[in-house]
This record gives structure tokens, C-alpha cells and sequence, in this order.
């Protein structure tokens, strides 16, 4: 069964770009718009993946990550976050939000294909 | 062709960022102290940057760069905006915006820049460097992970995993830390590892398997044989951290940098775009030889020439080859279709109050042009629907037990010859004693009239019905659904719906791939030819005279131990003429089940176009079109769906009087 991967970007051609690179190293890519989207998918349907971009409109991906985190059902999901921030403070906060790992922007498709085979082994 | 291209998407996006900017920077203008609008700028500025260099606008990335530098100092308070500041910060945007269409002269930038600089106090930025250790022959490593790291998505098995691809391991596990089973919390982490990775492995690529838990863990690793040399180095895991995560993003750029000038050049040689009319002429043009290779090929069979007959198949190879990649010509995929209701959707929830959850799936599976044309209107209404009427409100739902968030689900997928297209809703469903009682109000029916679940669901889409108890704005005034039905029956569709009460509704649409050709079975009933489609046909038998007599004024066969009903066409048509003493059956499925026509002979399959017919004759619903055969008669191609509605009170009639 292939694994199933949660992009939450507010810009379409992000998620398209992630949508892209992952569908290609077989994937299901499902896409929400912001954080709100996010968290009713990711509470309705399991996925393996979550990555999400952190500045959103709504609700942003911090916000999302800590919902997550509070549902029994997301323990142990790996989620990732896309950040630009250079202050490690951002990374800091995802992370004590309950962040698995992160993915710095830019990057290439191979860089977003890489991260989801190391948290998902697969 | 923006749904498949990044970098088009992009460049739309990025001039919505930048009249946002541009916006923002005006406003700023006149209110040089309004923190919100230096952080709309500086938002702008930096999503520009980011999503620029992804999609290899390295130019655009690089100048935005340093804008976004400039007006970080004055979003942290270092330097105050000014006049001078927003003016120089305009003539950047649009420079942006240059850049963003094409090719701008970078001297236009660095006089930008320039006077960026003049404008502001520019302090300079550095870059730290990725140290790299040297390569050891083996490594002793020791880890123990946060204990909330499993919980937050860090699989210990897949760490040690990684280690493993990079050399041989041993690996011990230290328990010494587990605590009594009573304390134990089962989410956490508490055992630690010992490995012993034997190769000639760099110290760094150990580190970036524990990235993104190397701030939080204990981690040591030692090169062999100097594992208890000393202890201080144990802390040198957690101090280079940073430098790598950091390191991370230069490589990013530089990778990025050759990739989109390869990937848009193998995108322009990819598509051509033709104007529709041009696709459409082409279609007759083929539908035409289509008719002349038919004929051909029965003036050859018909003669002794052999050297004909191989032309003449060789032509209908040919004629084939060239129908299908004409088809493939006007096929477009349905997701060009399924996105334009993202923003229905939207309007829908935000005009209901309700939280709609959209997802489509099959957005590849391909169309016909036109057919997707004229699906738009019909499957708004049905989204409208299933939304308005389906879709319970959020207060409904969750005291139904289900989650607050409605779900409509959009998919496609071909069957055969067609294209099966569902619109789901997990919504209250249909209230069959509602729609009973409206059918009654309005006098589709009898009061005491008997009708099956499937029948009384298909009351929905008869003229002027509506069971929603308020018409709201949205669904209109029960004008749609028969509209609907028709629309899909035009395309020589169908249109079915499943619905569960208090669970939601199912409605598919199924569509013929293509409008203009169709396989099909030609057949004979007393004097006339008709054309089935092919897509229907599930299997021919024989109904002998003895099966025909015996069943009288039932019209059912046993089939493998299923009651198929069947129809003659001979009566349907009233040909008076005698039965063929060896009569076909010809099962043909359609959403209610099997059906079995009768027909006194099977000629053959049949490539059919399509021509529609004539004003005079459109009341003809039995009949999807005719065809024009290969010796010049014409064929009429039947309408299943109607044919079957019209056998069946035919049949009901001759029962009660049997």
C-alpha cells in the first residue's frame, strides 16, 4: 500500500510542487489550503505524512501541529514542516509544538522525497 | 494548462503577492508607523523569496533577497520607515514583477539596490560554513531520544535502519532505564542504543540520521577505539547542530539552480494548442472516412479480388488507428473540471454556515472536450444539492455522531467505454417518506401506488420536484433535476443515485468517453437495422421458438439462475413480420439490471458515427442517432436507457392482461 502524505501549504504551486514530487516516488498526496483544512482532513482521515508549510492564513502550521499533537490518533505521525526562517527560534517553537522534522525552502523535489523515506522508512 | 504547470501557477500566484505588496506599500505611504502594514510587506516579500527560488527564479529570489533583508531592519525596529524607504521599495516591486514575466537587465536591479542601500543602513550578513570531520573506519555511537520522540512522529527503528544502510551494525540495546512496569508510560521512549557502525563512514553523514533529534537526545559519537578516551566530547553532538541544519540550505539553492531551465523547455515542446473548431472539422472529416472505409471493405468482401480485400483492410486498420488517436486528440482530463467546484464548495460552505470537506480522486481519467463542457452545469446542480440539501448543519451532524465537517467527495474512473463519475456526500440521505409524499402531492403517483426503493428514488428526477422543506438560494426551486437527468441523457449518459437514510447519498454519472463514434452491435428485427451500442452489450444467446412460446406474456429467461426480463424489438417496433425461427437475445446492462432484446438477427459489430437526427424526428426518444452503413442505408442506434423506459409500462400492460 503506498503511504498517504498531508501537504498543508496556503500557496497552491507549493503544494503543487509537493504534490509533484511526491506523487512521483509514489505517494497519495492530498492537499489542504491552511491550517484549519489541515487539521479537519488530518482528524478525518490517517495519514501516514503530514507536511506543512507554518506561515498560513486561518490558522497557522504551529497552531496545527499543537491540535494535532492533542488527538491520540496523530501519535506517532511524523510531521514535517517547510520553513525559511533562518532564526532557529521558528524551529525550535515547531518543534517543542510536536514537529518530527523540517524541510528547509527552497528545496528540491529529490531534498522533500529524501525526508519522507527517512521518517517513513519507505 | 495551468492545472499541470508549477511555474505558471507561480507567476499567477506571485503577481497576486505582488499587488498585495504593492497595496500594503502604498497604504504605508501615508501611515509610515503601522506595524501591520510593514509585516504584510515583509511577508509578501518573503514569500515571494522563498517560492521564487523553488521554482528556479533565482534572479527574482536573489534581489528579492535583499529587500527582504532591508525591510526585516525596519519590521524589527532597527531602522524607521520613511518616504524615501517605501519609494525605493515601489520601484522594486516592480522590478519583481519584471522578473517574475521574463527577463528583466539586472543593471535595473543593482541601481535598485543601490539605492536601497543609500536608503537604508545596510549591515551585512554572513554565512556560516559546514565543517566536515574526517573519515573514520568505524564509529561507536551511543543515543537515547527524547521521550516524547515517538509520540512526535521519530520511529527509533527507522534511525537504526538508516544507520545500518551506511555500514555494518551491531547494535545493543540499554534498558537500564525502563522503568517498573507500573510507571511505565507505553507512548514513551526509554530505551537507549548502543551501535558499533563498522566502514568508512563520515561523521557527518551519522549526524544527519539523527537531524531533527539531534537538538533534543543524548548523542555521542566517538570514532573506534577512542570511545572512553574522553567524555567532554559528548557534548560536541549537540553543539553542531545548528551548523548543519543551516548547512542545509545553501546546497538547496545551488541544486535548484540547473533543474527549471531543463524543466521548462521539455514542457514547451510538449503541447500545442489548437483552436476546438480545427478538432471538430478534423472529426467529421474522420467520421466521413469512416463511412467510405466501410463501404470499401464491403465492395471488397463482396467480390473475388484478393488483392482489394488486403488493401481494403489494411485501410480499415488504418481508418481505426486513426479514429482512436482523433479521440485521443479531444480527451481532456477531468480534474480540468472537478477544480473549477473548489470554489463552489467554498461559496457553498460559506453561505450555508456548514464546514465542507471537497476531495476529488481520478482527476487524470480523460474525457471528451465536449463532454466535459456540458457536464459543468448539470454537476453543479448536483453539488448544490448534496451540499444544501444532503450536508446537514455542523450541530446536525455532531449530534448524529459524525464529524462536524461535511464530506463531498468528487471521483472518476473509466469503465469500458465510459466514464463513471460519483458524487458522494456522507449527509442525511434521502427521506424516501418525503419524497413519497411529495410525489403524491404533486400526482406522479397514486397514493396507494406500490413502488420499489429504486423506483421511488427516481421519483426525484421527474419535471418539478423539489423535498426540501425551505428552497433556499443555492438549489433553486426543484427545477434541476430533471434538467439534470435529461442533460446526462442527452450525452448519452445515465444518471443513478444510491442513498442510505442518515448516511448520504450517492449519485453517478456514467458518460460515454466520446460523443461523435461508437462500437456497436448490428442487428436486425423484421426489416430494419439498428445499431446497439457496444458499451451496453453484455452477451448474446439464442431464444429458440420452443424458449419464445413457453415464456409468453412473461418475457423473463433464466440466465445462470438470474430472471433477466427481455423485450422484443419486433413489437416494440411493430414490424408484422413472422418471427426468425432462430431468434437472438441480446443482454445488455444498464443501471437497473440486465435486459434482454430480441432480435432476429445479429449482423456484426459496427464502428458507428454518429449523425444526429433530424429536426422532424427528434421526438423519437428511443433512438440516440442514426448511422449511415456501409451499403448507403441507414441505421437507427438505440437509446437503452429510453427503449428500457418505454418496454416497461408495455410490459407491465401485457402482464396484467396476461
Amino acid at each position: 500500500m503506498t503511504a498517504s502524505i498531508l501537504a498543508v501549504d496556503d500557496s497552491a504551486s507549493l503544494r503543487m510542487a509537493i504534490r509533484i514530487a511526491l506523487t512521483g516516488a509514489g505517494y497519495t498526496v492530498t492537499e489542504a489550503g491552511d491550517g484549519v483544512e489541515g487539521l479537519t482532513k488530518a482528524t478525518s482521515t490517517k495519514f501516514d505524512m503530514i507536511v506543512t508549510d507554518l506561515n498560513m492564513p486561518n490558522m497557522d502550521g504551529l497552531s496545527m501541529i499543537r491540535e494535532l499533537r492533542k488527538q491520540p490518533a496523530q501519535a506517532g505521525v511524523p510531521i514535517i514542516f517547510l520553513t525559511t526562517e533562518s532564526d532557529p527560534e521558528m524551529k525550535n517553537q515547531a518543534k517543542a509544538a510536536g514537529a518530527t522534522g523540517w524541510l528547509v525552502k527552497p528545496f528540491v523535489p529529490d531534498q522533500l522525497v529524501k525526508v519522507a523515506r527517512k521518517v517513513l522508512g519507505r | 494548462m495551468i492545472a499541470d504547470d508549477p511555474i505558471a501557477a507561480f507567476r499567477v500566484e506571485a503577481g497576486e503577492v505582488l499587488d498585495q505588496v504593492e497595496q500594503a506599500l502604498l497604504d504605508l505611504g501615508h501611515r509610515l508607523d503601522d506595524a501591520d502594514l510593514v509585516n504584510a510587506v515583509f511577508r509578501g516579500l518573503h514569500t515571494l523569496k522563498g517560492s521564487g527560488a523553488m521554482f528556479g527564479f533565482d534572479a527574482l529570489a536573489g534581489f528579492t533577497h535583499h529587500c527582504e533583508t532591508a525591510f526585516d531592519r525596519v519590521r524589527k525596529g532597527q531602522v524607521p520607515a520613511t518616504a524615501g524607504l517605501v519609494s525605493v521599495i515601489l520601484s522594486a516591486q516592480d522590478h519583481m514583477r519584471a522578473l517574475v514575466e521574463g527577463d528583466a537587465p539586472a543593471a535595473d536591479g543593482d541601481a535598485i539596490l543601490a539605492r536601497l542601500q543609500a536608503a537604508i543602513d545596510e549591515a551585512s550578513g554572513t554565512t556560516p560554513a559546514a565543517a566536515s570531520a574526517p573519515a573514520a573506519t568505524g564509529w561507536q555511537i551511543a543515543f537515547r531520544l527524547p521521550a516524547d520522540a515517538m509520540a512526535n512522529g521519530t520511529n527509533p527503528l527507522m534511525l537504526l535502519d538508516e544507520l545500518r544502510e551506511l555500514g555494518d551494525c551491531t547494535v545493543v540495546a540499554r534498558t537500564d532505564k525502563v522503568p517498573p512496569l507500573a510507571d511505565l508510560v507505553p507512548t514513551e521512549c526509554h530505551i537507549g542504543w548502543d551501535v558499533t557502525l563498522l566502514g568508512d563512514v563520515k561523521r557527518d553523514d551519522i549526524e544527519d540520521v539523527f537531524i531533527f533529534v539531534m537538538d533534543d537526545m543524548e548523542l555521542s559519537i566517538e570514532p573506534l577505539g577512542l570511545a572512553d578516551a574522553d567524555a567532554a566530547a559528548d557534548a560536541a553532538g549537540t553543539d553542531e547542530a545548528p551548523v548543519l541544519a543551516e548547512a542545509a540550505a545553501p546546497v538547496a539553492t545551488a541544486a535548484t539552480a540547473d533543474s527549471p531551465a531543463a524543466r521548462s523547455t521539455a514542457k514547451a515542446e510538449e503541447s500545442v494548442r489548437v483552436p476546438a473548431g480545427r478538432l471538430d472539422a478534423l472529426m467529421d472529416r474522420v467520421g466521413e472516412l469512416v463511412i467510405a472505409q466501410s463501404r470499401l471493405s464491403q465492395c471488397a468482401d463482396r467480390g473475388q479480388d484478393l488483392v482489394l480485400r488486403s488493401v481494403s483492410e489494411e485501410i480499415e486498420r488504418l481508418a481505426g488507428e486513426l479514429r482512436d488517436t482523433m479521440m485521443v486528440l479531444r480527451m481532456v482530463p477531468v480534474g480540468s473540471l472537478f477544480s473549477r467546484f473548489r470554489r463552489l464548495i467554498h461559496d457553498l460552505a460559506r453561505d450555508t454556515g456548514k464546514t465542507i470537506e471537497f476531495e476529488t480522486e481520478g482527476e487524470a481519467t480523460e474525457v471528451d472536450k465536449t463532454v466535459i463542457e456540458r457536464l459543468f452545469d448539470p454537476m453543479v446542480h448536483l453539488i448544490r444539492n448534496s451540499c444544501d440539501h444532503g450536508l446537514e448543519t455542523p450541530e446536525d451532524r455532531i449530534a448524529a455522531g459524525k464529524p462536524a465537517a461535511g464530506s463531498v467527495r468528487l471521483a472518476a474512473h473509466q469503465a469500458g467505454g465510459e466514464v463513471v463519475i460519483t458524487i458522494r456526500d456522507d449527509g442525511r440521505g434521502i427521506n424516501r417518506a418525503r419524497v413519497r409524499a411529495k410525489a403524491e402531492a404533486n400526482g406522479l403517483i397514486q397514493p396507494d401506488q406500490a413502488l420499489n426503493d429504486h423506483e421511488l428514488l427516481q421519483m426525484i428526477f421527474a419535471p418539478g420536484f423539489s423535498t426540501a422543506a425551505t428552497v433556499t438560494n443555492l438549489s433553486g426551486r426543484g427545477v434541476g433535476m430533471d434538467v439534470v437527468k435529461r442533460t446526462i441523457e442527452g450525452l448519452r449518459g445515465s444518471i443513478d443515485v444510491q442513498s442510505t437514510e442518515g448516511e448520504g447519498s450517492l449519485i453517478a454519472l456514467r458518460i460515454p468517453l466520446t460523443l461523435a463514434i461508437i462500437d456497436g452491435l448490428l442487428v436486425r428485427a423484421g426489416s430494419g437495422r439498428y445499431v446497439i451500442p457496444l458499451t451496453a452489450v453484455e452477451e448474446c444467446i439464442e431464444l429458440s421458438l420452443e424458449d419464445d412460446m413457453r415464456h409468453r406474456g412473461r418475457s423473463l429467461i433464466t440466465l445462470r439462475e438470474k430472471l433477466v426480463p427481455f423485450l422484443r424489438l419486433r413489437e416494440i417496433f411493430a414490424t408484422d413480420t413472422r418471427p426468425d425461427p432462430f431468434q437472438k437475445i441480446v443482454v445488455v446492462s444498464t443501471p437497473q439490471g440486465r435486459v434482454g432484446l430480441v432480435v432476429d438477427q445479429i449482423i456484426g459489430n459496427h464502428q458507428t458515427v454518429i449523425k444526429p437526427m433530424s429536426a422532424l424526428h427528434r421526438d423519437a426518444a428511443t433512438f440516440a442517432g442514426a448511422t449511415i452503413l456501409g451499403d448507403g442505408e441507414v441505421a437507427l442506434i438505440l437509446d437503452i436507457a429510453q427503449l428500457i423506459a418505454l418496454g416497461q409500462p408495455r410490459e407491465e400492460t401485457l402482464r396484467a392482461a396476461g
